[in-house]
């Protein structure tokens, strides 16, 4: 790698500082890793310091510095996947590479390193080998996969091996199975591409907004915000260009849900987003596709190459006046990434850190310029309202959550995948479709919602009720909760804090701390007072949803389990955990 | 009524708490009319000599003395209060929790510029009179249960005078909230 090389790839983006991600994504493609030798070349050519350009290197995890193997093995250490034998496929790779865990062995030929999760919940064990899924792992798998890469066999070769396929078009669908276990009206279902688009431009933007509003539509991230209103705010912004951005950064854990929507859905979001920018008057669409999902950056360009043939992006779409295209943007493996603001950092080439607001991204976002972000979901649900109208839309769910749901359910049921559901559905009636036995918990919305017990099951799948962005994660009754599932989802909030606040930068550890504390029977009274009170001031003082919601693992588990930590605490004010021998321990040896 | 007994005392603390206690000037008077001194580096009374009702500790632990001292306050005092930083952080000593005790005691005794030609022996001092180091510098909420805390490196004068003033009357403290801010 040299010099040339870089400026080669610098060239191609042409030294343009906002896409430094690509930049930097290329030279990992090209060349396994980014050397820090190449930073101040890379900073000086795109006009930013060498420290900005580690700032950003440094953030994600699927960037690195020094060599990370020919064959680059990432295993998802999230419950779901620990759940399902994780740990056993990590010990045999370990094994047959004599790779520990997050390192590369000294042949540089494997790389073995742990991620959170990587989408594919409803396949677990799964990893991720030089962009490749390999789903359903089994030991012996594990040992053929390693056998293949040892002779040096290109990826697509062991997939087509291992899944006994040699059709090299649908090699996603032979890596990863959809799981669609429960079509619906709106979204899982036939849809006629460009149709929606053909209609709206027909109409004037104000009446597409209209419509838009009268559906109801709430976003489908999590946060459940009206579209219309959204759309709105970026409407009455004077300035040019504006922006529509895709959030296809699904990072929640135990959610998989936008990945069969991105593979067998792909017309409803290409047309919605369309639809938008014709709504809004940008002339510009992004896709922040996450990079776990860059299996899927090939399919998605195709078919934008079909769109632009057929005149559906472009210039004078369909013989209107109006342009627009579409592009995606790569991410590099950070959760924060999918709150907007963060989303938008990362599209511009920096740390993934959530913005301070105001200005909105209506006003300020992408580069300045007015910003709409809206998640795949939210998107592919547009072209349905358009075709079918609103009231179509709102004879479905409930009275504040029009519409269906994309719920990925997974854990420990027979059923896992992706199931469309009217909102109002039950807990009791979606464990039943999902098929459980003996539940003990669900998680709704991932680590970041709630983990609720039997006695709420009864609660209903809308906003009004418990909201998700659509990760339903199962615990059966065999599971200890407090050893197994909740330090599981504090460690991925350590991980994953981008460190900007404090509370969330500090308070993550002090609560696994006195987790900890708690399970090795030392807990107090006081201790649970003191996380209900950062759970508090997370809430109060972190700028984004990570910080906020960080907590949740234990609050809501204090909240619905409150036997399993009676059981654990001392009626006590207070416990010491010191013990003088252990700490003077240090000393007497080296003074022996 | 008999006059609350106070003790005071420094661990692993720079005294600068305990000169910040003296910068409430005159009204040191005042608090002496209101309390009594037992145990304290102020009065030099080297041993608890009757119960207390509060103490007053600066400095978090790094030795195995600082810990007995310590549990000789709480087995001593109704109430504990932990004064400035260090009590309640570890504080400035706290900077070495994530260097190695031994890498610490090699750097202060043999790798140090004043100590590698006249050390050749390499020795780590240690004596049955001298503290045994701990592992890191523990907080003292860490070793034993503290009721109060009073921020600040130093704590300002005048909130130590507070503080005190309100654990003898009974009244409610207020603290301001530039006291507590850290940004």
């Amino acid at each position: 790698m040299t010099n040339s090389d870089i400026q080669e790839i610098l060239g191609k983006y042409n030294n343009d500082r906002f896409r430094l991600m690509d930049i930097l994504l290329d030279i990992q493609d090209k060349y396994g890793y980014i050397p820090k030798k190449f930073f101040n070349l890379i900073g000086q050519a795109v006009g930013l310091s060498s420290a900005k350009v580690e700032e950003t290197v440094t953030f994600y995890h699927f960037f690195h510095t020094s060599p990370k193997g020919k064959y680059t093995i990432y295993l998802n250490d999230g419950i779901v996947a620990t759940m399902k034998g994780r740990d056993n496929i990590l010990k045999q790779f370990s094994e047959q590479t004599g790779c520990q865990i997050n390192s590369v062995s000294k042949d540089e030929k494997f790389g073995l390193f742990s991620t959170p999760c990587i989408g594919m919940s409803d396949q677990e064990p799964a990893a991720i080998i030089n962009k490749h899924i390999f789903t359903n792992l089994t030991v012996e798998k594990v040992n053929r996969i390693v056998r293949l890469m040892k002779k040096d066999t290109p990826i697509q070769k062991i997939i087509q091996t291992i899944y006994e396929s040699d059709k090299v078009q649908n090699l996603i669908h032979t890596m990863v199975t959809d799981n669609i276990k429960k079509t619906g009206s709106v979204l899982l279902n036939k849809y006629k591409r460009g149709s929606a688009v053909k209609k709206s431009l027909n109409k004037n933007p104000e009446e597409i907004l209209e419509e838009i509003k009268n559906s109801n539509l709430r976003g489908r991230g999590g946060a459940g915000f009206p579209t219309g209103t959204k759309w709105e705010f970026c409407t009455k912004s004077k300035q040019k260009p504006k922006f529509i951005v895709c959030n296809a950064d699904e990072g929640e854990p135990g959610t998989f849900k936008d990945r069969v929507l991105l593979t067998n859905y792909p017309e409803l979001l290409f047309d919605g987003m369309i639809i938008a920018g014709y709504t809004l008057g940008a002339e510009h669409g992004i896709i922040y596709l996450r990079y776990e999902y860059s299996y899927l950056k090939n399919f998605l360009q195709s078919k934008l190459e079909q769109y632009k043939k057929e005149n559906l992006l472009g210039k004078k779409i369909v013989n209107s006046d109006f342009n627009f295209d579409i592009r995606i943007q790569l991410g590099a493996g950070s959760y924060v990434c999918g709150e907007e603001t963060a989303l938008i950092e990362s599209m511009e080439g920096k740390r993934g850190e959530p913005r301070n607001r105001p200005p909105f991204p209506a006003s300020c976002g992408y580069v300045n310029k007015p910003t709409t972000v809206n998640n795949v979901e939210t998107l592919s649900c547009v072209p349905k309202i358009i075709n079918h109208g609103s009231e179509w839309f709102k004879s479905f769910g409930t009275e504040e959550s029009a519409g269906t749901k994309l719920l990925s359910i997974c854990g420990d049921c027979g059923n896992s995948g992706v199931f469309e559901i009217e909102f109002g559905m039950t807990i009791n009636e979606m464990l039943e479709m999902a098929d459980t036995i003996e539940t003990q918990a669900v998680v709704v919305a991932g680590p970041s919602g709630k983990i609720i017990s039997e006695n709420e099951f009864n609660r209903k799948i809308c906003f009004e009720d418990l909201a998700t962005a659509g990760a339903m994660i199962i615990i059966g009754k065999q599971r200890n909760l407090l050893e197994e599932v909740v330090p599981n989802f504090l460690d991925f909030f350590i991980d994953e804090s981008c460190g900007s606040c404090t509370p969330c930068r500090v308070i993550t550890t002090h609560a696994k701390n006195r987790l900890k504390k708690i399970l090795a029977g030392k807990g107090t009274t006081k201790d649970l007072k003191d996380i209900k009170s950062w759970g508090n001031l997370m809430q109060k003082s972190n700028r984004c949803g990570l910080g906020k919601t960080a907590l949740n693992p234990l609050l809501t588990t204090i909240k619905f389990f409150p036997e399993l930590y009676e059981r654990l605490i001392k009626d006590k004010e207070y416990i010491s955990e010191f013990n003088l021998e252990k700490a003077t321990a240090d000393y007497e040896k080296i003074t022996k | 009524m008999s006059k609350p007994i106070v003790a005071t005392t420094s661990l692993a603390g720079c005294f600068g708490c305990h000169m910040s206690l003296l910068d409430i000037d005159e009204k040191v008077l005042d608090l002496f009319k209101l309390v009594e001194l037992n145990k304290s580096p102020l009065n030099d009374i080297k041993k608890f000599n009757k119960k207390c009702d509060v103490g007053i500790i600066e400095g978090g632990c790094a030795n195995d003395e600082n810990v007995h001292v310590l549990k000789d306050f709480r087995k001593n005092c109704n109430t504990l209060i932990a004064l400035g930083s260090c009590a309640i952080t570890g504080g400035l000593p706290a900077l070495r929790n994530n260097i190695k005790l031994k890498e610490c005691m090699e750097e202060a005794y043999i790798n140090n510029i004043t100590t590698k030609d006249n050390n050749k022996e390499e020795i780590i001092p240690c004596d049955k009179d001298i503290p045994k180091i701990l592992d890191r510098i523990y907080p003292i909420n860490e070793v034993v249960k503290i009721d109060y805390y009073i921020p600040g490196c130093p704590p300002r004068a005048k909130l130590i005078w507070l503080t005190l003033r309100a654990l003898i009357t009974g009244e409610e403290v207020d603290i301001p909230y530039e006291v507590i801010k850290y940004d």
